[in-house]
């Protein structure tokens, strides 16, 4: 059974690893992620958000229902932490 | 050990550092103007509402260590802080109401120009601002609230002695 375990977790691992081929380089700028909406957001940015720092603008205006559940995530914790550990004595 | 080693050790574990306390005291304003300083210019420099808000969060964890727990609860009950656990979020998803009330999609911060005295360029900047600072309060007070409650294994009394 552990060798069959062993042959599972060894096939998937070349079968990741068979993915990552055709990957692009880093930073390839004809990569899919590099000509679809990162030139829009370099190009516009400034214009339709008046923020200088891309990265605010993306992730707060563009991205915005992302970082929203980012929050909703942290609050989440928070309330799953307040459930889970507080004691009160009345 | 001798039973009077024991008590000294047990009675300077409970003895106040004078050294840390002032430096603590000194130190925590400027900390959590820095923490303002990252929210409120997130818009030019690294930064915004997630690393502004731990940075409060860290100092106020940094006044319970040198202090204790009640001593921090003081400044900031744990009612307070979980009501701006809450309340960062509000003002995040009341942005994105607003918006959707002023006839945009949700989170479409360019209606924002309607009620406020700028166009829609700047109010998307403004709208910005504002979800960093819902962000930054939300972070912080869930920082203070995770630590207080593994601190002091939930009891928020004793710990961290």
């Amino acid at each position: 059974m552990k060798l069959l375990a062993l042959f599972a977790v060894c096939a998937t691992g070349v079968l990741l690893i068979y993915g990552t081929v055709d990957m692009p380089d880093w930073g390839d700028p004809h990569s899919p992620a590099s000509v679809h909406v990162s030139p829009r957001y370099i190009e516009k940015a400034m214009e339709e958000t008046a923020v200088g720092n891309i990265v605010t603008s993306v992730l707060a205006d563009y991205r915005g229902y992302d970082t929203l559940g980012e929050t909703v995530v942290i609050f989440t914790a928070a309330m799953a932490c307040i459930l889970l550990m507080r004691r009160r004595r009345k | 050990m001798h039973p009077t080693h024991e008590k000294a050790t047990k009675v300077i574990s409970y003895l106040e550092d004078v050294i840390l306390q002032t430096v603590c005291r000194i130190l925590i304003p400027f900390i959590q103007v820095y923490g303002l300083y990252v929210i409120a210019h997130g818009h030019h420099s690294p930064g915004g509402g997630f690393q502004g808000g731990v940075i409060l969060g860290a100092s106020f964890i940094l006044l319970c260590v040198a202090y204790d727990i009640n001593e921090a609860k003081r400044r900031m009950t744990e009612k307070v802080d979980t009501v701006f656990c809450s309340l960062g979020l509000i003002i995040y998803s009341g942005i994105g109401l607003i918006c959707l009330v002023l006839g945009g999609s949700y989170l479409n911060y360019s209606r924002l120009g309607q009620v406020l005295p700028v166009n829609p360029v700047d109010a998307r900047s403004i709208g910005i601002l504002g979800i960093e600072i819902g962000v930054g309060i939300t972070v912080m007070a869930v920082m203070i609230s995770i630590f207080l409650d593994l601190a002091s294994r939930g009891e928020h009394e004793e710990g961290l002695e």
